[in-house]
């Protein structure tokens, strides 16, 4: 189905990084620039505000995790131009300069001093600039190793791990040999599985520091937990679908890395990783949390399996759902882009199902818009770290 | 028509992936894995994406999925039943 000299047609940026989708985004460094940010973008069509909760008095490694995915988001290829609006101007440049050295169009606009109006007609001016001018970039032809793919799963049941999880597996181990940037995580969904990944682990060196990040949020789960978490992990959704141990859900979660792909790197969260490979991420299993994570740090396109019927979307990263539960399928079509249902009545072999999703990946990458675009699904979640200052 | 599947010959409990499944149905199984086929007969009505169990497990014992260890018997359960939160357990946290 792919090989070497697949291509798709996408946009290449300033610094030679490969895009899909066009965005132009009015990105607010605070929970109070949403309100200007969301009224730019309600002036300017085309453009897109990305709202989020946080931004303000946090400090350490929550502050360097904020504005990594702040700059990281607005750094990613899918991203032609970027409006920045933050509250004072020392954050809001802070944020502009690094988006700044990818070589694309970035603004910022402080508020104190100028108030909404104000802020809101000089930022619309720039945003409208902007829109214009990305509307003129035309896609163009890209081999298929430039496309970075990330995955994660959400509302799983045991379809995934015998369905839709292996067919990402199989994507992943004909995308693995291309050269393409891939990456898995779910730090706390490993549990049960870490020897697994660990002896998938390129060198030592990696598995080192992927065992570091997995014994560091084990800990963080001991000091937290009040009970087994037995009402987390696996959710109420995962034990209504059918899984029952965390154990379980983590044995079913790793088939998305595939029977063949090493993990060739570690990145914290919001990262970018430094050379082509599958690259596990420490992050969260929260979906929204772990896609928001995917996008800071590069990736153009996503894998999402799901079993009960996850409804995630990300503003700027199309999300593509794969599904082999029959019911779900049937129940939650619109959300559904790639069924492998068939998988379990041994009507579609793993090899094919990894096919079909790879089709519906070029789709997606020359422009076909996925279900949760189409939808409008744009949950944009930060990652917090603990309490502000 | 697979009414469950298992991963690995080695498994104690399987998937089912059809709606429907009432106690007392012959049900055909395939362990994917190694592509065989096998039959059991359902001893409880169990719900798709529900575990059934494939032999008599005792509490304490470990049940077996994937090939692996996904956890402990906490309550008996006798081959063609339903397996889950209420006779199975994590072993972590």
């Amino acid at each position: 189905m792919i090989d070497k000299n697949t291509t798709f047609m996408g946009y290449r940026r300033e610094n030679k990084r490969v895009g899909v989708r066009n965005h132009v985004i009015i990105l607010p460094v605070d929970d109070l620039s949403n309100a200007a940010c969301e009224a730019v973008a309600h002036n300017i069509k085309g453009t897109m505000a990305i709202p989020h909760p946080y931004g303000r008095l946090q400090f350490g490694a929550d502050l360097d995790l904020h504005f990594r995915t702040l700059i990281g988001t607005g750094s990613n290829p899918n991203v032609a131009a970027v409006v920045v609006i933050g509250i004072e101007d020392a954050w809001t440049k802070k944020i502009v300069d690094a988006i700044a050295t990818t070589g694309k169009p970035v603004v910022g606009f402080g508020i104190e001093g100028y108030g909404d109006h104000e802020t809101i007609k000089r930022a619309s001016k720039m945003a409208k600039e902007y829109v214009q001018w990305a509307s003129e970039i035309q896609r163009v032809e890209c081999p298929i190793h430039e496309l970075w793919v990330s995955t994660k799963c959400g509302e799983s049941d045991t379809t995934s791990g015998c369905g839709a999880n292996p067919t990402v597996g199989a994507a992943f181990d004909k995308l693995h040999p291309l050269g393409n940037y891939l990456c898995f995580g779910e730090t706390s969904e490993i549990t049960g599985g870490e020897s697994i990944v660990a002896a998938r682990c390129a060198n030592d060196k990696v598995r080192d520091q992927f065992m570091f990040m997995f014994n560091r949020y084990q800990d963080l789960i001991n000091r937290h937990k009040t009970s087994d978490l037995s009402d987390s992990q696996p959710t109420k959704g995962n034990i209504a679908g059918g899984l029952t141990t965390i154990e379980e859900k983590a044995l079913g979660n790793i088939q998305k890395i595939g029977k063949k792909c090493t993990v060739d790197g570690v990145i914290d969260k919001a990262e970018m990783p430094t050379h082509p490979g599958l690259w596990f991420m420490d992050s969260s299993s929260a979906a929204a949390e772990m896609v928001t994570l995917c996008a800071a740090s590069g990736f153009a396109v996503h894998f999402f399996p799901t079993g009960q019927g996850n409804v995630i979307g990300n503003p700027i990263l199309p999300v593509i759902k794969i599904c082999a539960n029959p019911r779900t399928v049937r129940l939650m079509p619109e959300h559904v882009d790639v069924d492998t249902s068939a998988l379990l009545q041994s009507e579609l072999t793993l090899e094919g199902a990894g096919d079909k999703l790879l089709e519906c990946m070029l789709r997606t990458a020359n422009g076909r818009l996925t279900s949760a675009e189409a939808l409008g699904h744009r949950e944009f979640v930060l990652t917090r770290l603990y309490e502000s200052a | 028509m697979n009414h469950f599947v298992l991963h690995d010959a080695a498994d104690t409990v399987a998937v089912v992936v059809v709606e429907g499944i009432k106690s007392g149905m012959e049900l055909n199984g395939w362990i994917m894995d190694d592509n065989r086929h096998i039959k059991i007969t359902a001893g409880a009505d169990i719900p798709i994406g529900h575990k059934i169990a494939l032999k008599d497990m005792k509490t304490g014992d470990t049940v077996i999925k994937y090939g692996v260890d996904i956890g402990k018997v906490v309550k008996d359960i006798k081959l063609g039943e339903h397996a889950h939160v209420h006779n199975i357990k994590t072993k972590r946290w």
